[in-house]
């Protein structure tokens, strides 16, 4: 099972992060990860110029609406 | 820069920041009994009739701040040395009285309270008189003046009275914990009880938020306080005091919100839930009502229990306007998720405490609810918020709020329910008026608030509700 936390803490929130965790809902779906992956949020991971910061089981990542593909193909997709 | 509405309020301020001072160095139990003679140094009064007085009254604060009085359950307590004892004489008859030939008083009054002596000057028979006011209303020349005191004028549940002694007391059978008294009594002789050296220690404890990390929840009303500085600066000094980060608990007001609106089509009436001092007005006032309470957390409680379920370990501390959030999460349904509830009153002591100059700070950002998450901290918010709601989930329900704006026109509304005479089917029940911008724990008070609160709202990115909770559905 992996964990991916998305910062919505008020920073990452203007940056997007509402964007990537419903990106991130729909790949998780279509790729019927539900039963592997589990999707949750935080408020501040107090790295807020990385935003939006994103964590794997703890590894932090800097994701963007516009990397969010990306980052879960790599990282996600990738490693399941 | 006016900072508060009052000296009584200023007053108090001296004492929390004191109080925190002595707490962050650790040395409270060493120099709790110096604090008084920290704030009135000289041998020369400056409030009361001799210095030893002012003392004996700024001890009691300090005991009040650190927590007051625990074999008392009620948050707002009275400081009976402080008491006035202010004459409480009722409606009275003054020598402006001409003796006119008019007599409007005598035929406002209902009860025949009113009669006249061989000066034709008007006299009140207090066995008669039902304190109506009218008499004071209909004198030309404004001679029949009310010498309530200003405690139980505030107090409009009458919860407040004398004691043989003169003192006041508050019946705590009836009391909602709002603050008004506090707010009102010239003397400062009703306080709120403090926990802000909770708050202290749990910052301390966490080590930096490594132990654990300390959660601020602000309320909206926010956007109307600290007007000195901006509100971003307000939110760099919360994390400088120690806290980890800052939400909106504006978030929860959007949660809220989506449930009650989904509640009330469900069951037709509903009273909010929002306001822990209408909530307790209506358990202790009108029992018979309580099933039509809405059985949402509180917008504070909400976000909090989210939170929690995902950190059980974190500490919570909500920062708001409002008094009876204290009592709030003493309640057993809310006591697993807020750690402790503080004023802005406390946080600007808090803020001081450390030296910190707001208007020097950076601004931080605070965005994480909608438009109408933020807007619940004014009357009528709540009820746009759930028309908003209803209609964004698409739910067919014909929403008739009747906005309740301070206590005594929850209590018409309440009445009128009571006797099923309510044409309405949502009470929205604010116990301050004009909604939590009215709390007894707002810095300042005025005309402007609504302005700001709605501004403040217009200012966030989500446009709707939805859209700012949806980031909770994981």
């Amino acid at each position: 099972m992996k964990k991916i936390t998305v910062c919505i803490g008020s920073s990452c929130h203007l940056k997007g992060s509402r964007q990537v965790v419903e990106m991130l809902q729909h790949f998780i779906a279509q790729n019927k990860l539900d039963e592997k992956v589990e999707l949750t949020g935080t408020f501040c991971m107090g790295q807020c110029q990385k935003g939006v910061c994103v964590t794997v089981d703890g590894d932090l990542f800097s994701v963007t609406p516009d990397t969010v593909k990306d980052f879960f193909d790599k990282e996600i997709l990738a490693n399941v | 820069m006016r900072v508060f509405d009052t000296k009584v309020q200023h007053l108090k301020y001296k004492v929390l920041r004191e109080v925190a001072r002595q707490a962050w160095a650790g040395t409270l139990l060493q120099n709790m009994l110096d604090i008084p003679k920290i704030i009135v140094p000289g041998k020369i009064p400056t409030m009361r009739c001799c210095v030893y007085k002012e003392r004996a009254i700024l001890a009691e604060r300090v005991k009040i701040a650190i927590g007051g009085n625990s074999a008392n359950p009620n948050i707002i307590e009275v400081i009976d040395i402080a008491c006035d004892e202010c004459p409480a004489a009722g409606y009275s008859v003054t020598d402006s009285c001409r003796g006119c030939l008019a007599h409007r008083c005598e035929d406002v009054c209902k009860r025949g309270a009113i009669s006249f002596d061989h000066n034709y000057v008007a006299h009140i028979d207090k066995t008669k008189c039902i304190e109506c006011g009218q008499c004071a209303k209909v004198c030309p020349y404004s001679a029949i003046v009310n010498r309530k005191r200003p405690c139980q004028n505030a107090c409009k549940i009458k919860a407040i009275s004398i004691r043989e002694d003169g003192a006041a007391e508050i019946d705590n059978s009836k009391c909602i914990s709002c603050g008004a008294c506090v707010y009102q009594c010239p003397f400062g002789a009703i306080m709120d009880k403090s926990f802000i050296i909770n708050v202290i220690d749990m910052i301390q404890k966490s080590q930096n938020n490594t132990n654990y990390k300390v959660y601020a929840v602000v309320a909206p009303s926010i956007s109307s306080q600290f007007s000195y500085a901006k509100l971003g600066q307000v939110v760099t000094a919360i994390k400088k005091l120690g806290f980890h980060t800052v939400i909106e608990a504006a978030l929860g007001a959007d949660m809220v919100a989506a449930a009650e609106a989904r509640e009330l089509a469900e069951k037709g009436f509903l009273t909010s839930s929002c306001c822990p001092g209408f909530v307790d007005y209506i358990k202790k006032t009108f029992p018979a009502l309580v099933p039509h309470i809405s059985h949402n957390l509180s917008p504070m409680a909400a976000l909090a229990k989210w939170i929690k379920s995902r950190e059980p370990n974190c500490k919570i501390i909500f920062i708001g306007p409002c008094t009876a959030k204290k009592a709030e999460v003493q309640l057993e349904k809310v006591k697993p998720y807020v750690d402790a509830a503080i004023t802005f009153e406390e946080l600007q002591a808090l803020i001081d405490s450390k030296d910190i100059d707001l208007t020097k700070l950076e601004e931080g950002v605070l965005d994480n609810a909608s438009y109408f998450g933020r807007i619940f901290a004014r009357s009528g918010g709540l009820s746009d918020a759930v028309a908003q709601a209803l209609k964004e989930q698409s739910i067919e329900f014909d929403l008739k709020p009747c906005a309740c704006d301070g206590i005594e026109e929850c209590k018409m509304a309440l009445l009128k329910k009571s006797k099923n005479l309510l044409d309405a089917n949502f009470i929205e029940g604010m116990a301050c008026v004009g909604g939590c911008i009215g709390g007894a724990g707002c810095l300042t008070h005025g005309e402007k608030n609504k302005t700001q609160v709605d501004k403040y709202g217009k200012e966030a990115m989500e446009k709707t509700i939805s859209s700012a909770i949806s980031v909770l559905n994981m």
